[in-house]
């Protein structure tokens, strides 16, 4: 783009010097350097959207592998959103606020039939009952608390 | 939320006057505002009143909850039912943070231009959220890219950038309460909407008639 806008100086230069037939040219350019800002503006923007619904799937911690892809720019990026969207959460109501990123469906019933996908260790209910997250162990738990666990894959919903 | 043990009256404040609602007629306003916020194209006015009044009702449930006694059938129905609520207050508020992002610098614009006395469509916390969001963007952008760019291009022209609600979105209505005459479509014809009657048509014309809940968005 550098390129582009030097040359097109020159012209911009010489044609207010008086010499004319090189308007085209400048405008040419001026085009060109329009649409590459366009193109790279849309890039970025279409990253920071991906990044933002990363941020509604996985919670405010993001999976190693997805934070290695972020640039340096974007994470910081991510933790000002979430830190908007902490305080804007925190603000709904007189209560200390409602959590967003739950009840992401509209729930069918209270308790959930659900499969451990791989070794979580203990789990403990709001009831107080501890269950062990064993691989391909089936429970029977209430939907709220299994939730977070389902998106991020350690728990699988068994549907039949 | 008619089952609960005593129906729970709020004040809702309604301009000037002063209105006793049971919790279900609250649920019931919440809901057409819910729906309404899905399918309308822009963002609507906020009804911040009805999500208080429906997180206090969570918070009584919950304290009622807890002091049943366990194995208590009714538990288990409040416990659905609280569930149910907060789904439809996550989904509108959700619904609303999404217009929220996206116009951002155009709610941002009309704020700045709006009169004293109109009522925002905006609670205090959702324009500070727009705000942060629309510098957090900007300065992402200056940081990454703008900077190292010619300097007749490091600003980018906020006409270019504006996203504005496209209120020419055809949506599906239901008519509430009368039969409407008159409705002045861009000046050029007027229509009668006849009462219980459901009609597909452009958002523009009707935005108005959402206010007062004559018609509801289906």
């Amino acid at each position: 783009m550098r390129g582009l806008f030097e040359q097109n100086q020159q012209d911009v230069s010489a044609t207010v010097a008086g010499e004319a037939g090189l308007f085209s040219g400048v405008q040419l350019r001026h085009a060109c350097l329009e649409r590459n800002r366009r193109c790279l503006l849309a890039y970025l923007w279409n990253r920071l959207q991906r990044v933002r619904e990363m941020r509604w799937e996985f919670g405010s911690v993001l999976p190693q592998d997805i934070r290695n892809c972020l640039s340096e720019h974007e994470s910081q990026w991510f933790s000002n959103y979430n830190k908007s969207l902490a305080t804007y959460m925190r603000s709904i109501g007189g209560h200390g606020g409602l959590d967003l990123t739950r009840d992401k469906k509209p729930p069918k019933s209270l308790y959930i039939e659900v499969r451990c996908l791989e070794d979580h260790g203990e789990f403990e209910t709001e009831s107080g009952d501890i269950i062990w997250l064993k691989k391909n162990s089936q429970h029977f738990l209430p939907r709220a608390q299994c939730e977070h666990l389902i998106r991020q894959g350690i728990l699988e919903h068994i549907l039949s | 939320m008619a089952e609960s043990s005593a129906s729970i009256e709020h004040v809702i404040s309604d301009d000037s006057d002063m209105e006793h609602m049971t919790a279900a007629e609250v649920l019931a306003k919440l809901e057409e505002a819910w729906l309404n916020e899905k399918f309308a194209p822009e963002l609507l006015e906020c009804r911040t009143e009805l999500v208080e009044c429906m997180l206090d009702q969570i918070a009584e449930m919950n304290k009622n909850i807890e002091k049943a006694k366990k194995g208590d059938f009714r538990v288990t129905i409040h416990r659905i039912e609280i569930d149910r609520v907060r789904y439809v207050l996550s989904s509108y508020l959700r619904e609303r943070l999404q217009k929220v992002e996206k116009f951002a610098e155009h709610l941002i614009e009309e704020e700045g231009k709006r009169l004293p006395d109109t009522a925002s469509k905006l609670s205090p916390e959702e324009l500070q959220y727009a705000i942060e969001y629309h510098k957090s963007i900007d300065a992402h952008f200056k940081q990454v890219a703008l900077r190292h760019m010619p300097p007749n291009l490091q600003s980018v022209d906020t006409k270019d950038t504006l996203v504005k609600p496209n209120l020419d979105h055809f949506v599906f209505l239901r008519v509430n309460e009368r039969t409407l005459d008159d409705v002045d479509i861009d000046g050029i014809e007027t229509l009668t909407l006849d009462n219980h009657s459901q009609y597909v048509m452009r958002y523009r014309p009707i935005a108005h008639l959402l206010e007062n809940n004559a018609v509801s968005l289906i």
